[in-house]
């Protein structure tokens, strides 16, 4: 259980570190996400796994932590809201500065001569 | 008074919460009344706290009542207390200029500063580590509405990159603390202090890792090298009052760092004693370098004033990295200063740039300034603080710093760096007074408008607090020591900050 719990853990945290460093706004809020997932995971796992212990008392043999528990709850509300503010300052970007590169503005590549605008690129051949 | 430490918190709170609320919330007059009478609310009961704390000891709060280290206790100390007051200090000043007009720029600015001041002010006081990162969110999301106010490209490319990293910190400050809890099993400050000198093997490693997370965090709030990409931009594009809020919010991770370098992880932590200093040494020298390349390199006072930022929190990291007590004396002092002399300068920008028209704050030729005496003085004081000449403040914080070093090493490269950096910031700043009052053509433009009353006095006032942290020198500096040593010595009274706890 703990090497499949490690391995979910870590793939989200490497999908979200590779979103987040994406240059498309809405690939690094979705990296982020992923990201503050893995965050809420690992921190419910500090509090160390354990099967058929609940965290209230009288319910079972053996307890676990209920400390992470209320850790993660405080850092789901806080990441929920983050990633709102995050998307809608996306949409803000997106709407003031004509494009939604993280930047601000399109990197221009030398090879690359086609116009650039957007999602509407005609095919020039 | 018994709730004295949680004032610093609730007043800013409940002003905020009531500026929301619909009788004020469509007045900004009312609004600008609320914010001024609770910034002053603010700094009476701040003093109160610093007065209490310096005569009665280390206040201890145990929130709803439930003892550390199984409840969140807040925990004034001196050096929190300091913290604070130079907080609400700053808040009121800065307050004092917004409501003269920055303030409309946007919707709900009051609200916003009052939620930032109150993360701020927390942020300072808390003794849980996970309540600190509670406040760290507040500030920052409180922070992240204020620096898009006012709109505008540049504000909001500027956020984009803040808000992304920040976000990114937060995670990586979440991964720290799992990491710490599952080694430590505590999230009390006091209460990791003492344990962590118990670990070993293994779990030491891992706690080593959790903790070297944390000065990443603390490093891209404190803007230490390489992450202080984001300063620059972020305080030149912000709303002058705004900026100057900001000046505080890099000594918040310095602050971080000291708590939880030299308490958590200083001497007495066994094999993770000092994990932080060999990290420390290298960022927080490349830090004041890089910051004195900027200076020099700066095309505007804003820019400059940003780049100002970060050499002082370079110098402020080599006294973390120095970690004996006259470093961490001379670095509350030189905190004081730097935060109190940079806020001043954003403003004087500001001012400067809204009587020069197109050519704003750039050191370029343009029209002359409607209040050139005023502006002249002002602007002289402000760099003559933060160059480090005698009489004001920066120079007696700098010789602190200089003197606090230890061995030949040390003098060897602190005091060329800091003493360099100085040197960066006199040439730009003699290059900038020259360019902007004495090259100029045309006359003053028409529609430039004259600083206001208020303006002047939230200038006047942070700019007062040079002199007077000189005149009162001596007793600063007697306050700084004791709070210093009670930081390293804090494993003496953490049992005292620990009262649920079996001994």
């Amino acid at each position: 259980m703990e090497g499949l719990y490690a391995f979910c853990v870590g793939l989200l945290t490497a999908c979200g570190i590779f979103l987040a460093l994406r240059g498309r706004s809405f690939s690094v809020v979705i990296g982020l996400t992923l990201l503050s997932y893995a965050v809420n995971l690992f921190l419910f796992a500090s509090g160390r796994l354990k099967l058929n212990a609940a965290a209230v008392l009288g319910e079972s043999e053996q307890y676990s932590d209920p400390l992470p528990q209320a850790l993660v709850l405080t850092a789901i509300v806080i990441g929920f809201a983050m990633t709102a503010f995050a998307v809608i300052l996306a949409m803000r970007a997106r709407a003031d500065l004509g494009n939604d590169h993280v930047d601000g503005t399109l990197p221009v590549s030398p090879a690359d001569t086609a116009q650039q605008s957007g999602g509407n690129r005609k095919c020039n051949t | 008074m018994q709730h004295l430490s949680i004032f610093p918190i609730l007043i800013p709170l409940l002003f905020g919460a009531i500026m929301l609320l619909p009788p004020i919330s469509r007045d900004i007059n009312s609004q600008r009344i609320a914010s001024v009478v609770g910034t002053l609310f603010l700094l009476i009961s701040s003093a109160v706290l610093l007065y209490t704390v310096n005569s009665e000891g280390v206040q201890l709060y145990a929130l709803g009542g439930w003892q550390a280290p199984f409840g969140i206790a807040l925990v004034a100390d001196k050096v929190s207390s300091l913290m604070v007051l130079l907080t609400a200090f700053l808040a009121f000043a800065v307050m004092l200029y917004a409501v003269a007009g920055q303030d409309k720029g946007g919707a709900y600015f009051h609200p916003l500063f009052m939620f930032q001041i109150m993360g701020i002010n927390g942020a300072f006081l808390t003794g849980d580590i996970f309540n600190l990162f509670v406040f760290f969110e507040v500030l920052l999301i409180a922070s992240y509405a204020l620096l898009i106010h006012a709109g505008g490209k540049q504000k909001t490319q500027a956020t984009m990159h803040y808000v992304i990293l920040n976000l990114v910190g937060s995670s990586l400050f979440l991964f720290g603390l799992g990491i710490l809890y599952g080694t430590l099993g505590t999230l009390n400050m006091a209460d990791m202090a003492i344990k962590v000198g118990q670990l070993e093997g293994e779990t030491a490693t891992l706690a080593k890792t959790g903790a070297l997370l944390l000065l990443v965090v603390f490093g891209l709030k404190a803007a230490m090298l390489p992450m202080h990409f984001w300063l620059p931009k972020t305080y030149a594009s912000a709303t002058a009052p705004v900026a100057a809020l900001f000046a505080i919010m890099t000594k918040v991770g310095v602050y971080s760092i000291f708590r939880v370098y030299t308490v958590l992880f200083g001497e007495h932590a066994g094999e993770l004693a000092n994990i932080a200093t060999p990290w420390l040494w290298p960022l927080a020298l490349l830090t004041i370098t890089i910051g004195a390349i900027g200076v020099f390199a700066s095309p505007s006072i804003k820019t400059l004033s940003a780049n100002l930022v970060i050499v002082s929190s370079g110098s402020l990291l080599a006294c973390a990295a120095i970690n004996s007590e006259e470093a961490t004396s001379a670095a509350l002092y030189y905190m004081v200063h730097s935060t109190l002399a940079s806020a001043a300068l954003f403003l004087i920008a500001d001012i400067m740039a809204r009587q020069r028209g197109k050519a704003e704050d750039r050191f370029v030729r343009s029209r002359p300034f409607v209040q050139p005496k005023l502006l002249g003085f002002a602007f002289a004081i402000s760099a003559l603080a933060l160059v480090g000449m005698p009489p004001l403040s920066g120079f007696v914080g700098k010789i602190m710093i200089l003197q606090a070093t230890q061995s030949s090493t040390q003098t060897m490269w602190v005091w060329p760096l800091i003493l360099l950096g100085s040197l960066a910031a006199l040439i730009t700043f003699s290059r900038a007074g020259t360019t902007l009052f004495w090259r100029h053509n045309g006359t003053a433009a028409a529609e430039a408008e004259p600083a206001k009353k208020l303006e002047i006095a939230g200038v006047a006032l942070l700019l007062l607090a040079s002199p007077v942290l000189v005149i009162f020198g001596g007793d600063m500096t007697t306050f700084t020591q004791q709070a210093a040593s009670y930081l390293h010595d804090i494993h003496a009274s953490a049992y005292q900050l620990l009262p649920g706890a079996a001994q």
